[in-house]
């Protein structure tokens, strides 16, 4: 984790929750809608790692609550797992994988909203279990996915992989 | 250290939770929420034609439909104008024979500010919108949000800059209403599902019709008064129904405000010469 990455996925969380809260927020398929914050945090937490992720998860998470006044911390409990676990799954599936983004992005919607959906009911705020899969979960998954690759992308070129001498990989020989 | 961002996370939320609204985590929201406000306003200055292009390209699959009922609605309409009219103006003449005193009205004695939503529902379990206007425009905390078309909600956190809005379709919110034209009352909740209402506690042997409009009730009592004044529109009967073991009927609203795409909000804040019997604090829904 270099600093200059940190001060680029801070900047750019920031950016993704302002966008998510003034923008994304509005667009809805069924009660759906796409999360432009965990699509980010899963592309940059498949290219850094999981530290790296689950600090970027904290951060938006923190953001997200304080742009929205939501319950301070809940968002970021779910975005620090979430970016961990991302992490973790780049490191394992990321070479073995053809579309890692696609399925950490998928993986991570239904991760984040069962969880969200467990933490709010621990809270006392529930919805009915049908509008949740079929009205929230489903058109969110399908929307972050779509998202996945283009975000994905732009990830890329702000995070540039580290060399495979750098992540200690022998190069291949000819 | 992901274990232990997890563990700051958990304690975050057991201190919001267990402190006051005057609570240091609360405040450090309400700070941090001042700084972001102008960027999440400029944001939503940003969004809005796209949100209003995307809203009209939508309205279009509707819009033949819903001019034939309300063509119809309209010609209703002008007949219940004509002997409300009447009835408002005899019902003038009375209460200035009888020296009839009245609680607060809606909206003679409220001003309204009129604030952009500029940020959604941050999720399906919570009903809450957070509005362009605060304590520096004179919004206090319970104060109702309605727009043109019927009750929104109400402050339930108020900064200077912006205060949050629940959503009557919110799980916490409950306001007491009446049926207009019956005698027939109760407590308006979230439905089964989002943006749905239904109208609770009604008796049975109360009579509702379908498509009655459902208003607020406004009552007083000697220490309480309702945080909502009487006369507000809430929602249309959608359907009535009732069962052997049932307690209260079972009556469906379909609000009238579109919860969906709300841009803008009226916040009600009381004129300072309005009667109030209670203080804020005290008061129920």
């Amino acid at each position: 984790m270099t600093g200059i990455d940190a001060v680029k996925a801070g900047a750019v969380l920031l950016l993704a929750a302002l966008v998510q809260v003034s923008i994304a927020g509005w667009i809805e398929v069924g009660e759906g809608r796409p999360d432009v914050v965990l699509v980010l945090l899963v592309s940059i937490a498949l290219l850094r790692g999981p530290l790296f992720g689950a600090v970027a998860g904290f951060w938006a998470g923190l953001v997200l609550d304080v742009a929205a006044v939501d319950t301070f911390g809940l968002t970021s409990l779910l975005l620090t797992v979430a970016g961990y676990w991302a992490g973790r799954f780049g490191d394992v599936t990321t070479r073995s994988s053809a579309h890692p983004p696609l399925i950490a992005a998928a993986l991570a919607t239904v991760g984040v909203a069962c969880g969200s959906a467990v933490l709010h009911f621990m809270l006392g705020e529930s919805i009915a279990g049908g509008e949740f899969f079929v009205g929230v979960l489903l058109p969110g998954v399908a929307l972050n996915m779509l998202l996945a690759y283009p975000l994905y992308g732009l990830t890329r070129r702000l995070f540039p992989p580290p060399a495979r001498a750098a992540r200690g990989e022998v190069s291949p020989v000819v | 250290m992901a274990a232990v961002l997890v563990l700051i996370s958990l304690g975050l939320i057991t201190v919001y939770f267990r402190e006051s609204h005057e609570g240091p985590l609360h405040t450090a929201q309400r700070l941090g929420v001042s700084v972001l406000m102008p960027l999440e306003v400029a944001g939503e200055r940003v969004a809005r034609p796209f949100r209003d292009g995307w809203g009209y390209v939508a309205d279009l699959f509707d819009a033949k439909s819903e001019n034939a009922d309300l063509r119809e609605q309209v010609d209703d309409l002008r007949h219940r104008v004509i002997q409300q009219e009447t009835a408002a103006e005899e019902n003038g003449r009375l209460k200035e024979l009888l020296a009839y005193v009245e609680g607060p009205t809606f909206p003679d004695d409220y001003d309204a500010v009129t604030a952009s939503v500029i940020a959604r529902p941050p999720s399906p379990f919570r009903q809450e919108i957070v509005v362009a206007a605060g304590s520096g425009d004179g919004v206090g905390m319970n104060d109702p949000v309605v727009t043109d078309d019927g009750l929104v909600g109400l402050v339930i956190d108020v900064w200077k800059g912006g205060s949050k809005v629940r959503l009557i379709t919110d799980q916490e919110s409950a306001v007491s209403a009446v049926v207009s034209g019956s005698q027939a009352a109760g407590v308006v909740r979230q439905g089964a599902t989002q943006n749905s209402l239904v109208l609770d506690r009604v008796g049975k042997d109360e009579l509702v019709n379908e498509n009655a409009l459902v208003i607020t009730a406004g009552w007083q009592t000697l220490k309480f008064e309702s945080l909502y004044p009487r006369g507000i529109q809430i929602g249309s009967v959608k359907s009535v129904g009732q069962q052997d073991v049932d307690l209260y009927k079972r009556i469906q609203l379909a609000p009238l405000v579109d919860f969906d795409s709300l841009a803008s909000v009226i916040v009600l804040v009381s004129k300072p010469g309005a009667s109030k019997t209670a203080t804020a604090k005290s008061r129920k829904p």
